[in-house]
């Protein structure tokens, strides 16, 4: 029975996996809020379920996929963000009371007059606060949002930066709220119906005007008044939710439209798209609390584009089912009981065989759960693995998850799972603090745009950060084993030796071809191979860095614990040409500028050499290898061998 | 004595030092880019033997540091003398030759790049025809006479010549100019009517309408120095003609369009586009019964083919402001040749033409015509070719040595298993 439990635990997770891949249906008497949510629309340049649309928002918002509604009451009253994005696209009077601000900075807290703690009677956490709270002192943000805009990001403090910020998101909020309709409708429905009739004595009143004839005033201001409140629409820049598809007397492809774009076109005499009358329908049952017409609404328009628009039907269920599975969240649970698992056999090595194997096949769970996220991913965006900052911290993580199971394949001891589980969970944290910054499917801007560079020279390089990470790692188990606890014998140091030395001479193929594929790349688009540019030279620090390791191995200048020394390094090296190189805000390369993110990388290396100060300590110091003769120098033959 | 020098450049000590070096050295010189700007730093820390400290440096810059050149040499010479010393062909050292072979050729490719390569721009709108590129950092005083409607002859001296106070004179030039001053960068001020001005910096040209002042060179990426110089003319029996300016401001179509757009929003189109006309309008040095016009502008490179913009595309992503695809139509006509053939150039699709290479750089549009606006990158690099093998090579060594030893070590360990 015991010999089974590895497989029966690891079957058990995949199930479990596997059974979160599905859509909640909707419940039939209320709205059908994800059905709602799959409907497709155009944002950050690609097509995408409004279910996506409503997530990245609330995560630029607050940080949070969901939305706690009374976050000052004991008991918590969730929203989902399609939920949320209902409220605001339909019924914004409703969402104006949602504490979706999060607000930290206590002098932005002063200047707004916001509670700065907890108060039940002001309906405040003290960290989130409604667009009814913020309205007030709106004017008193635009005038500091104005002088902090004025400077260069690297010179604003952290106020002036929290500032911008929040003015960011106030920005997100107006576009979100007039995404559907106009901000201030009532009964959109029914205002639509009055300005459809309201175009034909108003078009004819303006000619009338024109050539100095008597007009009727009411009919020609009415129509102004609704042209003007949809051209505001439109200049907000949201999200295009209107699809124009080919129909006669057209000249052009399908094409998608602000809704706002959409309402100004009707009064040049084009018939409305079925997502103008569909959406107004939606907005008023909604508003009406009548859910039965708002399904059929919802069922009605998607109808509509089932014929014309498909593809984008489909790829937008592909991508909601994907949000619903949340892989890489599930991948890191899975990861973290494996790393548990393989540190407790560490406890009894000798007796407890069975939770190794256990660690191994909840670890190969975790992988399958991280490989579909990936390949998902990548199905979604059509683009190879890696094609920002987020999807390199997952791609890394993947990487080092097959680099330590084929370790673990090889010696059986535990470390490999190890290595595999903290490596993954690592990168994956990192990746969900990448993905704050909201959609992590962003389009990639021309001279990214190549599928054949993206799939050769990043996927090699980011295949090199991983091994030059696992290395380092394996390093770490050597130096913090070996000086905390008793449990390094001499088989397992010799082993993490090899292990060690195997995977840097991978990292160092890898980190080469993959640095010098990226300088063809270079020469390609921008006719110079080897520019100097940050990003180029994080890349050759590891080349070199790596290199230098190897040669100081094969010139017998390291032994054991110089070589663990070294390869720890060689994270503090890889961090930087990660994520240093980006806090530089210099050269071609540099797409993304993140400062909380620095003071972390400052941490970590300081850590690292923590730990190689360790490493130098002497031996009488370590609790492993206590007593045992420690050869002088490697044996001659050994250097030329390795 | 002969042998400690041998045994100093084939020890892996000293592979170990340089690369120590180098990382150090690549790390400075990337956070140097902060302050120093990507070009000047490239230049100082990669392009030198020796970087030594200045005045006004940052704290962690070093007295002296081996730079870029040094460590590039010295790793050179210890691949060589390594290789010379222990080569023996093996299959065990294969990969080992192999990688090594590999790294010489990138170093060596990268040493003729460095000395060889020359990059220039060429842009034009939508319908011109250019049978030049442009420097982007490098400036011409130069003096142009028409000899017929197709001809020019032109008398170009390097701006690095254009030192306050000399002298400078041509054969072919009925005149001589005396360098007054020169500023590597500067800025214009048009010198409205009704204004109180100071006195005009020269008394000829385009001075009557503006004025130019110097201001602090810049190092960002994304702009460039325009540099001004003001010149007495000396005739030929050493009476002076005049004194003029010469700006880069008043060469570029670019900048003054700028100019004008920059006037428009204070006042109005058509007077910014007199006032960008006194900017533009030529400058001309009567001498010997000729006209020249005189320009300060950057350095060409004329090609013996000529290249025609026919069209602009510049995409993006719907709904947002994200570049999707920048392409360039061209005619290419080489009369010589015999050839005249239409090219699409767009990012990481560059035309490759007589040993230059044309990218795909910057787009926009030319307001005023309305028709699109192009600039191609134009580098001769007769090593660009080195890479490609270099790291094939290395690429192959580097995988032969791995598996070599991977096999190896893998049958080791089954024969371990077997026999435990």
């Amino acid at each position: 029975m015991i010999r089974r439990l590895p497989l029966l635990l690891a079957a058990v997770l995949a199930l479990w996996a596997a059974g979160s891949i599905r859509v909640p249906a909707d419940k039939p008497d209320t709205f059908a809020v994800n059905e709602w949510a799959r409907l497709p629309v155009v944002s950050n340049g690609r097509f995408q379920p409004l279910d996506s649309l409503a997530r990245n928002s609330l995560l630029q918002l607050r940080d949070k996929q969901t939305l706690n509604a009374e976050p000052w009451a004991d008991k918590a009253k969730m929203l989902t963000a399609a939920e949320w994005l209902m409220e605001m696209t339909m019924n914004p009077q409703l969402a104006d009371t949602r504490p979706v601000f999060r607000i930290d900075h206590p002098d932005l807290k002063g200047l707004l007059a916001l509670p700065l703690e907890k108060d039940a009677a002001a309906k405040s956490d003290g960290k989130h606060y409604s667009w009814q709270q913020l309205q007030p002192k709106l004017e008193a943000l635009q005038t500091e949002a104005k002088r902090a805009a004025a400077k260069d990001d690297a010179v604003r403090n952290p106020f002036e930066k929290a500032v911008m910020k929040l003015w960011g998101t106030v920005g997100l909020y107006m576009k979100l709220q007039n995404t559907l309709q106009p901000q201030n409708a009532q009964d959109w429905n029914a205002e639509l119906g009055r300005y459809f009739t309201s175009i034909e004595p108003g078009r004819a009143a303006a000619i009338a005007q024109n050539s100095g004839k008597d007009y009727d005033k009411a009919a020609l201001e009415a129509l102004m008044k609704d042209l003007q409140r949809f051209d505001a629409m439109g200049q907000l820049e949201g999200a295009l939710v209107v699809p124009v598809g080919k129909h006669e007397g057209h000249d052009h492809d399908e094409q998608w439209l602000r809704m706002g774009e959409a309402l100004m076109q009707i009064a040049r005499g084009e018939p409305p798209a079925p997502a103008v009358t569909g959406y107004a329908k939606m907005a008023s049952a909604y508003k009406a609390g009548n859910a039965p017409a708002f399904n059929e609404a919802v069922r009605d328009y998607r109808a509509s584009l089932a014929s014309e628009f498909g593809r984008q039907l489909n790829k937008t269920k592909s991508e909601q089912l994907f949000n619903f599975f949340e892989p890489f969240y599930k991948g890191m649970i899975i990861f973290t009981l494996a790393g548990l698992l393989a540190l407790a056999f560490w406890a009894r090595p000798a007796q407890w065989e069975v939770l190794r194997r256990a660690a191994v096949w909840v670890c190969i769970v975790g992988l399958a759960v991280h490989t579909s996220g990936l390949v998902w991913r990548m199905v979604l965006e059509g683009r190879p693995p890696v094609t920002n900052l987020y999807s390199s911290a997952i791609f890394i993580g993947w990487g080092a998850v097959i680099l330590g199971l084929v370790l673990e394949a090889f010696w059986k001891n535990g470390i490999g799972v190890v290595i595999s589980s903290v490596t993954a969970f690592i990168t994956l944290i990192i990746a969900h603090h990448l993905s704050l910054s909201g959609d992590t499917m962003e389009m990639m801007r021309a001279v990214l745009d190549t599928n054949f560079w993206l799939a050769t020279h990043v996927v090699i390089i980011t295949l090199g950060y991983s091994a030059t990470f696992v290395a380092g790692f394996l390093a770490i188990v050597f130096i913090v084993r070996g000086f905390f606890t008793s449990s390094l014998d001499q088989p397992t140091a010799k082993s993490l030796t090899k292990m060690v030395y195997g995977i840097l001479c991978f990292a160092t193929l890898f980190s080469f071809v993959g640095t010098v594929l990226g300088g063809i790349w270079a020469d390609q688009s921008w006719g110079r191979f080897w520019g100097w540019d940050a990003k180029e030279n994080g890349a050759l620090l590891i080349v070199l860095w790596n290199a230098l390791i190897l040669h100081a191995r094969w010139g017998g200048l390291v032994r054991e614990r110089g070589l663990m020394g070294l390869a720890i390094f060689g994270n503090v090296v890889t961090a930087w040409s990660w994520f240093g190189v980006n806090m530089l805000g210099i050269g071609l390369h540099s797409y993304g500028f993140m400062d909380q993110a620095f003071m972390w990388l400052m941490g970590f290396n300081a850590s690292q050499v923590l730990l190689i100060l360790l490493a130098c300590l002497p031996l009488r110091l370590w609790r492993s290898f206590r007593g045992l003769p420690v050869p002088a120098t490697l044996p001659k033959g050994a250097a030329a061998a390795a | 004595m002969t042998n400690a020098i041998w045994k100093f450049f084939t020890s892996l000590r000293l592979t170990v030092t340089l690369l120590g070096f180098g990382v150090v050295l690549v790390f400075l010189g990337t956070i140097a880019q902060v302050h120093e700007g990507l070009w000047d730093a490239q230049t100082r820390w990669f392009r030198h033997v020796l970087v030594v400290r200045e005045a006004g440096d940052p704290w962690w810059v070093p007295p002296i540091f081996p730079g870029g050149y040094l460590l590039g040499i010295l790793l050179l010479l210890n691949l060589f003398a390594a290789h010379i010393k222990r080569f023996k062909f093996t299959w065990r050292q294969a990969g080992i030759n192999l990688t090594h072979s590999g790294v010489i050729l990138l170093l060596v490719g990268q040493l003729v790049t460095d000395m060889l390569s020359r990059e220039s721009v060429m842009s034009f709108r939508e319908g011109e025809t250019r049978t030049f590129s442009e420097a982007s950092r490098e400036w011409e005083l130069s003096f142009i006479r028409s000899i017929d409607d197709k001809q020019d002859e032109v008398v170009a001296v390097p701006a690095p010549l254009l030192r306050d106070g000399v002298e400078l004179g041509d054969a072919k030039l009925p005149f001589r100019v005396r360098v007054k001053s020169y500023w590597p960068n500067s800025e214009p001020a048009f010198r409205a009517p009704m204004q109180k001005n100071d006195p005009p910096i020269s008394d000829k040209g385009i001075a009557k309408d503006w004025d130019f002042h110097a201001i602090p060179e810049t190092k960002k990426m994304d702009e460039r120095n325009n540099p001004t110089s003001i010149l007495e003319v000396v005739g030929a029996k050493g009476e002076s003609l005049g004194t003029w300016v010469a700006s880069a401001w008043a060469s570029d179509p670019m900048m003054i369009e700028g100019v004008k757009n920059a006037y428009t929003r204070t006042v109005g189109k058509e007077v910014a586009q007199s006032i960008a006309d006194k900017l533009a309008t030529p400058q001309e040095i009567e001498a010997g019964g000729l006209k020249w016009r005189v320009a300060l502008r950057p350095e060409r490179y004329y090609k013996d083919f000529s290249v025609t913009l026919l069209k602009t595309t510049h995409d993006k992503y719907p709904g947002t402001e994200i570049p999707k695809d920048f392409r360039s139509r061209v005619r290419l006509e080489n009369k010589s040749a015999g050839e005249s053939r239409e090219v699409e150039i767009w990012m990481n699709n560059p035309l490759r033409y007589q040993g230059l290479t044309f990218y795909q750089s910057t787009m926009g549009k030319d307001e005023m015509r309305d028709v699109g606006r192009s600039g191609l990158q134009v580098v001769r690099n007769p090593g660009w070719l080195t890479p490609y093998a270099g790291c094939l090579i290395v690429g192959l060594g580097m995988c032969w040595q791995f598996l070599y030893h991977l096999t190896g070590f893998i049958s080791k360990r089954r024969t371990t298993a077997a026999t435990a």
